[in-house]
């Protein structure tokens, strides 16, 4: 079981470091690079809890080998805000007072900046269709809903 | 999950080199959404897991020679949004938007599904309607299984433990054809097919010069609706006729009774779902 060399990129930097063969990408993130915004809820794929952007695409990072991310882009949590402000989805999640234990809400970003990217204006349905892997046992998703709209449209005023 | 040692092959050859030197307790990897969860749960232990991610002729999506050439790892989310498939082949598509969350569908490919051989796999219905054929690569070369003779029983093909599906290759149902995949789930996100049903219709001269019903969850393996298929070659494809085919199309189910649902409920699933899929081949074909 000798361990292998990840050469990646994560959060815009590229890193390089020391993996076994059965570790996931998502316990590499957290334990190797100590980045803990990714949780593990299920490990089986379910929950959304644990999703990232690889190469600009939300996956379940706990279905993945960290091998498996070689030469590849890898945003998280911690990357959304790439200009030392928040991204506007965390700072309309704030504002709405969106997350209450907290522990959904990385994988549910993570996913709507996936939604917002594909459809800059998205419908309620796109939203709702694009965050059903993303479970959450406290909110009810009603303000989730209320938030993400509310920053499209704050991203596309911005842009247009 | 047990440990293992982990190979990395960049090309088919590297893969089939690779399971031959170890041809007990090797796994091949696609896109893990099956594969994983089987292992973190102690249901597999292979010694050896061989990563596919890197092998480029797997990722292939072209069409070439009137058909069209899905490799094996590529993603449902591909399926689900490519042109290519979306128009011509649009079963395929509803297929892959069906497989999991789209964490789960940027990650799962054609070729795992229809490997891990779940009788409720999405990706089957819609490829044996279209009567594709699997290429699968081993230490002998390539040889060619049509789909519909893939699956040997429940998490069971043919598929050696030293080759590997290599594409699926679909002809060109042509214009006059066409199909739809759908399924029956409690919930719409993150479910397992209840029953699947595709139907594939292709027309000349106002008649069904071929019908495909494929049928999911409703057997150890996929299965073709033949009779039904038959009842409505080089007709005049009338509701009335729809609604015998779908009558018919439940004798090829032979489905179990779990949690899901009953053999009663599942067999009135089959009728429902192969008159919707038929009326909606017929609209799409006629368009």
């Amino acid at each position: 079981m000798k361990k292998q060399v990840l050469n990646c990129t994560v959060n815009d930097e590229a890193v390089e470091v020391l993996v076994r063969p059965y570790t996931t990408l998502l316990d590499a993130l957290r334990e190797d690079l100590g980045l803990t915004g990714p949780k593990e809820g299920c490990g089986t794929g379910d929950c959304g809890a644990c999703t990232v952007h690889l190469d600009g695409k939300p996956v379940a990072s706990c279905l993945m080998l960290a091998m498996q991310a070689r030469d590849r882009s890898v945003r998280t949590i911690e990357g959304l805000a790439k200009t030392g402000q928040l991204h506007p989805l965390q700072d309309a999640f704030v504002r709405h007072g969106v997350p209450q234990c907290g522990f959904c809400i990385p994988g549910v970003l993570m996913a709507a900046a996936a939604v917002l990217a594909e459809h800059p204006r998205p419908t309620e349905q796109e939203i709702r269709y694009g965050i059903a892997g993303n479970l959450c046992r406290c909110t009810g998703y009603t303000k989730m809903l209320t938030a993400i709209t509310e920053a499209a449209g704050a991203a596309a005023r911005r842009e247009g | 999950m047990r440990r293992f040692d982990l190979a990395l092959p960049e090309s088919v050859d590297d893969c089939v080199k690779t399971l031959a030197g170890r041809p007990a307790g090797a796994k091949l990897l696609a896109g893990g959404t099956d594969l994983l969860p089987q292992m973190k749960n102690g249901l597999l232990k292979p010694a050896w897991v061989v990563d596919l991610s890197r092998v480029a002729e797997l990722q292939k999506l072209a069409v070439e020679g009137g058909a069209l050439h899905i490799g094996a790892a590529v993603t449902a989310r591909t399926l689900e949004l490519d042109k290519r498939v979306t128009g011509r082949y649009a079963s395929i598509a509803e297929g892959g938007a069906l497989l999991g969350s789209v964490q789960v569908r940027n990650l799962a490919t054609v070729g795992g599904n229809l490997c891990n051989a779940a009788p409720s796999a999405d990706m089957a219905p819609p490829l044996i309607a279209l009567d594709a054929v699997a290429v699968i690569a081993g230490p002998k070369g390539r040889r060619r299984v049509p789909l519909a003779e893939f699956f040997t029983g429940a998490r069971r093909t043919v598929l050696g433990a030293d080759e590997v599906l290599v594409e699926l290759v679909v002809p060109d149902p042509g214009a006059r054809s066409g199909g739809q995949y759908l399924r029956h789930t409690p919930r719409r996100e993150l479910d397992i097919a209840v029953v699947g049903v595709a139907s594939q219709l292709t027309l000349a001269d106002g008649k069904c010069a071929k019908a495909r019903i494929a049928l999911a969850a409703v057997a150890p393996t996929p299965v073709r609706a033949t009779t039904a298929e038959q009842a409505l070659q080089g007709q005049a494809l009338t509701p009335e006729l729809i609604e015998r085919a779908a009558g018919l199309a439940v004798d090829a189910a032979h489905p179990i009774a779990d949690q899901r649902g009953s053999i009663e409920f599942r067999r009135h699933l089959v009728r429902v779902l192969t008159r919707r899929t038929l009326t909606t081949a017929l609209a799409r074909a006629s368009a």
